[in-house]
């Protein structure tokens, strides 16, 4: 009796769990003739897939939810495009790559065998080395929106990307910090074994060095939580800012340790913090917060306008979003990239991943974070970064500089 | 350098050493009581005490804070007692090995819930009004919290000690730590004693929470594991079984840990704890405080 019961309560788990994938298979696939490059949909036309590449949970969900909401966004102005004399529909295939180097691999696996004609994303550098050499091997060609590492596309033919770089941007910073905020020696925290923290670290260090600074660095390990001895050893080293290249998940943490111990020091970060989770931590403390990022809320006030009515509408979009209307510069560099990828689909005049990826090096386009065309190594001509100040009373970015190298 | 100014400079790694021994402590007891009884290390534990955070996070959302405190943590004790009941107690008669993996099935399954419900992004824990106010001890700057914590552990644990000692149900748990069937030939009413353990545990990791997710504001799905794997090192190096025992460990550790962080070696303070759990382990098994090994015959 027990025995039965116990294989009847199996049997009743693998099955809910059947039913689970099937339900959720079929939100994130394209109608169901999937594994073709074109199906016909509803509305009659033809529908190429555009594969988005995003972490939607992990130490970089929120960020990662922020760039596909750009990219959703954009496919809302603009459902459908024009490739070879035909209207396609335009349909996003969205995979989680859960900001972890393991499952990126597996979701880059299914946005290959989904028969995207190009890939978008990641949030992250690590994941979008991590995925690279599954898009590699299928043939897919990838543009980056807001990896910034160098190895992303260094040596990766189909490896494209829109944003600045990481010595670009790390040089930008400690630039700042010496020149602008007149520090002499540097704090740095970044997590162990990231990518991304640690090579904006090494670049950092390396121009702040130069401009004659100091830095000290603390390293902390995945999952730490405890920040306060690291800020402690920043006061006691007599460091005049911290540079904290971290993600988000850390930032929050940073942000409010930092002011309830009142170390006063001035936080420096890059592209990561541009995010309205760190500008809910500061509000209302006394944080002197500066980041580097991509775009400035106020740049195109058509789009702005545009997105912010979008995500207000949407109840989905607007939880994705943080809760506000904040436009992220992630947001904004996910709608250009899906634009570049339509400009790509319609030079091809082709849905075939081979056709964009040969015509890819050669598409410009004017994007609301600026004009985007590449050079030889895949990465976008980009000389500026915009530099914003987290307002702790209104709990807005204020624009500071536009800051070249 | 003089005393003054060395003190000036050490007192926040100590502060914080102090603060996070303590929030170890409160979880630490919950592994220690429920291995002295079942001889169970109860994997999910450190998962509860994430739990309870999120728990926070979303009362907090729709009530005020103080009504949400203690819903949070009756609500970790339903849940402490429910695993208890629902994974452990169909295993009483199996190998201790089943109830083991039975703990550790338990623990990927909070977490994973845990994942599904939050969307995998950090949650924001509430502020709680008094002991979040940042204060001033002697010159250092800080959370309330962090002078808070240490004084509550130790009166909960005083009133733990007692109540071991001196009331019904704590004669019938040492019973039951000594001598499983024996006590139950006594007539000592096993399951409640059980449930008990699993009730104070919960409520302690409850409070834990409370304090731990006040200083480190942030609640993650896999929050709990890394203050969990502590606790039960502390729980180990005390001696597991003894409640003192799992206290004493418990400071040790957090100070450790800081002060290491404080020498400028922060990439190392983890590997401390853990080679640190590898050395009592091969010097003395039973731990500082461990009850000795006698061979019934």
């Amino acid at each position: 009796m027990k025995k039965l019961l116990a294989i009847l309560l199996s049997a009743l788990l693998v099955f809910s769990l059947v039913a689970c994938n099937g339900g959720s298979g079929e939100s994130t696939t394209a109608p169901a003739s999937s594994g073709e490059n074109q199906s016909s949909d509803s509305t009659g036309n033809d529908v190429v897939k555009i594969g988005v590449f995003e972490p939607q949970s992990g130490a970089n969900g929120a960020g990662g939810k922020q760039e596909i909401l750009g990219m959703q966004y954009a496919n809302h102005v603009q459902p459908t495009v024009e490739i070879g004399g035909k209207t396609y529909d335009v349909k996003l295939e969205i995979v989680d790559n859960e900001s972890s180097t393991d499952k990126a691999p597996t979701a880059a696996q299914t946005l290959v065998s989904a028969g995207v004609s190009v890939v978008l994303g990641s949030y992250g550098s690590s994941v979008a080395i991590a995925g690279s050499p599954v898009f590699k091997n299928g043939g897919i060609p990838a543009i980056g929106v807001t990896c910034t590492n160098p190895q992303v596309t260094e040596g990766n033919d189909h490896y494209f990307r829109i944003c600045f770089l990481d010595p670009f941007q790390g040089t930008v910073l400690a630039n700042y910090a010496f020149k602008e905020l007149g520090a002499k020696k540097a704090y740095i925290l970044a997590e162990l074994g990231n990518d991304y923290d640690q090579g904006l670290a090494n670049y950092f260090t390396k121009a702040f060095e130069k401009l004659g600074g100091s830095v000290v660095r603390g390293d902390f390990t995945k999952g730490t939580s405890d920040f306060t001895s690291y800020l402690a050893n920043a006061k006691n080293d007599n460091c005049e800012v911290i540079f904290s290249p971290t993600s988000i998940q850390y930032a929050q943490l940073i942000v409010e340790q930092s002011t309830s111990q009142g170390t006063g020091l001035p936080l420096l970060a890059s592209d990561t913090w541009d995010s309205n989770v760190i500008l809910n931590a500061a509000k209302g403390t006394d944080a002197k917060i500066y980041v580097t990022t991509f775009y400035q809320e106020g740049g195109n006030k058509e789009f702005d306008e545009g997105i912010k009515k979008w995500i207000n509408e949407d109840s989905t979009a607007k939880t994705n979003n943080g809760g506000d209307d904040t436009v992220a510069a992630v947001t904004a560099m996910g709608y250009d990239a899906y634009f570049v990828a339509l400009e790509a689909l319609k030079k091809a005049g082709s849905t075939a991943p081979a056709d964009v990826l040969k015509v890819l090096p050669s598409v410009t386009f004017d994007g609301v974070s600026g004009k985007i065309e590449f050079d030889e190594v895949g990465d976008a001509k980009r000389d500026t970064a915009f530099v914003k100040n987290a307002n702790t009373e209104t709990g807005a970015w204020d624009f500071v500089a536009k800051q070249g190298v | 350098m003089n005393f003054a100014e060395f003190f000036q400079r050490n007192l926040p790694y100590i502060l914080s050493g102090i603060s996070v021994g303590g929030q170890y402590a409160l979880i630490a007891i919950g592994y220690t009581m429920v291995y002295g009884i079942l001889r169970l290390i109860n994997f999910a534990h450190g998962d509860i005490f994430m739990v309870a955070g999120l728990l926070m996070v979303y009362i907090s959302a729709s009530l005020p804070v103080y009504v949400a405190m203690p819903i949070v943590i009756v609500a970790t004790v339903v849940l402490g007692v429910l695993v208890e009941r629902l994974a452990y107690k169909p295993l009483r008669s199996a190998p201790r090995m089943s109830v083991m993996i039975s703990a550790i099935g338990v623990s990927y399954l909070i977490q994973n819930l845990a994942l599904y419900v939050t969307g995998g992004l950090p949650q924001v824990y509430p502020k709680i009004p008094y002991i979040s106010d940042t204060v001033k001890i002697f010159g250092a700057v800080t959370k309330r919290v962090t002078v808070i914590t240490p004084i509550l552990t130790i009166v909960l644990i005083i009133v733990l000690v007692l109540l071991i000692k001196y009331t019904k149900v704590g004669i019938a748990m040492r019973a039951v730590s000594k001598d499983f069937e024996t006590s139950q030939l006594m007539g000592v009413k096993i399951n409640k004693v059980i449930s008990m353990t699993f009730v104070i545990g919960s409520f302690l990791a409850a409070i834990g929470s409370l304090l731990y997710f006040t200083n480190y504001t942030s609640v993650m799905p896999t929050s709990g594991a890394m203050p969990g794997l502590k606790a039960f090192v502390a729980a180990v190096f005390g001696g597991i079984g003894s409640i003192p025992g799992a206290v004493v460990g418990a400071f040790i550790i957090g100070i450790c840990e800081n002060i290491i962080k404080g020498l400028g070696l922060t990439t190392f303070s983890d590997a401390f704890t853990f080679a640190l759990l590898i050395v009592i382990l091969c010097v003395k098994p039973t731990g500082i405080f461990g009850e000795k090994n006698i061979d019934k015959v």
